[in-house]
């Protein structure tokens, strides 16, 4: 069995999310390809060739594959999936545009999201945001899947003296006329990514107006925890919706949750019951929040997020 | 130009579901159903279209069972103009969707053609992108903003790191994040009017497409119960907690 990984860039560099995919490429077993595609892409397949257990890096690098677009995605990966007995990529709004298209392609299905390998065709995956996990056995020739990385540990970097894998460039170049990028608005940000953090404190309805965001700024820089939010919060227009934590934002599973004027919907849930330590804040002593929460404080956040930072 | 929307009946987003005792699946039986929340606002987006002028009808199309019959009334009371059934009563994954719908859009050449980003029960997220595979169109998923201009449409898309902005050739596929728009309720009179507007009933061997999949279920649990902690009574408590007792401070 081989088994090729679509690597997950951001801004041009190799994204840790592609460590935690080849982990689940591990557990599945055989050789594992990583392809890296985009526009001047040299520096993320050298940073792929270090991972442990890779054995070749297959570069793409051409401008028809910059920002990923779906249309030369799927058709480059339709390409080079026939050596293949499964394509793997994570499950980030890039796998989730592109995976599903080669498949198609391809005439097979596709698993989405798997958080546990069981043997080479058998994955679970959650179903109904979460609140059943569902064992699927795919007998498709070529299995298509993407990867939820909370669900897989990021692989080590190899032993230093243990060399890189072989960077190989491919040559296929496709036509894409259908579809063009126009621009991007990235939000910057000098906190962890949200998916990748360790603590992660987040904010809901409860916290009134977007100006109150900034309570949790200073306990944010005093934890290096990355600032998320429900989707009441972002739907209220009090931040943008890529801090949106939930069955149709992030899934984050990091070791502390902070859930601050956070009811706790089945949406929200869904994208962060898997965290190992869950603290909500909430002055709704009522709240679903504290049916999940190891640690709960009924109270006012105004009170209390203020009193937090100075005492931590 | 026409625009085809598809819509799939699923359990109601605020229900909270039921393993089956055998593990075989989700107990739907007397449990609340309704049209996908992300299919709302596919609709919602469609009709504004054709309120716009951009649109010139809006054809709705659905896979399921019978019962999904009341999410195509839905969908006429709301604004489409007409609808098709195609009824089945197997678990019909993604890719047997796509290539039904593959089908309608040889039929009805639609302009645009609008579906939610995902549904709330597989939570798949690939109907939209198989569709615009096998149709060879071009795709714009989880959109937050839709645009067309002329021959073209520009698709603010939603992606991990902000958003998005592509310009597609029509026809396109293009599947509704959240954000899209805010759908609106259907008035009596409109759901009135709904139940005489046509509703085409088709069923997959109509078009040659075989429903059954590679991939089968083997087993449904419920996810591992997190435990009811404790209340703490001040911050200080929750402070010591964290460091001395979870120790992840």
């Amino acid at each position: 069995m081989s088994i090729l990984v679509l690597a997950d860039l951001h801004e041009g560099q190799l994204a840790g999310a592609t460590a935690h995919v080849i982990t689940a490429a591990k557990a599945i077993g055989g050789d594992i390809d990583v392809l890296v595609a985009g526009d001047s892409v040299h520096a993320a397949a050298e940073a792929a060739a270090k991972l442990d257990g890779v054995s070749n890096v297959r570069v793409a690098d051409n401008a028809v594959y910059a920002h990923q677009l779906a249309e030369p995605m799927s058709a480059l990966l339709a390409a080079l999936a026939d050596g293949y007995s499964h394509v793997l990529a994570s499950a980030s709004t890039t796998g989730k545009n592109v995976l599903p298209r080669l498949a198609a392609l391809k005439d097979v299905s596709q698993l989405s999201d798997i958080i546990a390998v069981e043997s080479a065709d058998t994955f679970k995956r959650p179903i109904y945001a979460g609140n059943a996990i569902a064992t699927v056995k795919s007998d498709d020739t070529l299995k298509v899947i993407t990867v939820r990385t909370t669900g897989f540990d990021a692989c080590p970097d190899r032993e230093r003296d243990s060399g890189s894998a072989p960077i190989e460039a491919v040559d296929v170049v496709v036509e894409n006329s259908q579809s063009c990028f126009v621009k991007e608005e990235l939000a910057q940000s000098d906190r962890p990514e949200l998916s990748g953090a360790k603590i992660v404190i987040s904010g809901g309805r409860g916290m009134g107006n977007g100006d109150n965001f900034k309570l949790l700024d200073g306990i944010a820089d005093k934890l290096g925890a990355a600032i998320g939010a429900s989707r009441a919060a972002v739907d209220a227009g009090f931040v943008p919706n890529d801090m949106q934590v939930g069955q149709t934002g992030k899934i984050v599973a990091p070791d502390l949750y902070i859930a601050v004027g956070i009811s706790g919907a089945i949406q929200h849930l869904a994208g962060m019951k898997d965290s190992k330590v869950i603290v909500a804040v909430n002055k709704d002593e009522e709240a679903p929040i504290f049916q999940v929460a190891d640690y709960g404080l009924v109270g006012d956040l105004f009170e209390i997020l203020p009193e937090l930072e100075s005492k931590l | 130009m026409k625009v085809l929307v598809a819509v799939k009946r699923v359990i109601d987003y605020n229900v909270k579901i039921r393993v089956k005792a055998d593990h075989s699946d989700v107990d739907l039986t007397n449990v609340k159903m309704a049209m996908n929340p992300f299919c709302e606002i596919a609709v919602e987006e469609a009709v504004r279209l054709k309120e716009k002028g951009v649109a010139t009808e809006v054809v709705v199309v659905t896979v399921g069972p019978k019962a999904a019959q009341e999410q195509l009334r839905t969908a006429l009371a709301l604004g489409a103009d007409r609808a098709i059934h195609i009824e089945t009563d197997e678990r019909a994954e993604s890719l047997a969707v796509a290539k039904l719908l593959a089908k309608v859009v040889e039929e009805e050449q639609p302009g645009l053609v609008v579906l939610g980003k995902q549904a709330i029960d597989t939570d798949n997220n690939q109907t939209g992108q198989m569709l615009a595979a096998l149709t060879g169109l071009p795709q714009g998923t989880f959109a937050s903003e839709v645009a067309v201009d002329g021959d073209k449409v520009n698709v603010t898309r939603e992606i991990d790191g902000g958003l998005q902005t592509i310009a597609l050739t029509l026809p396109a596929i293009v599947t509704t994040d959240l954000r899209l728009n805010e759908p609106r309720y259907a008035k009596l009179p409109d759901i009135m009017k709904a139940k005489k507007k046509p509703l085409d009933v088709k069923n997959p061997a109509d078009y040659g497409v075989e429903v059954a999949s590679k991939v089968s279920l083997l087993k449904v649990e419920s996810p591992a119960e997190r435990k009811g902690g404790v209340k703490v009574a001040s911050v200080d408590e929750l402070i010591d907690k964290l460091k001395n007792e979870a120790k992840v401070l």
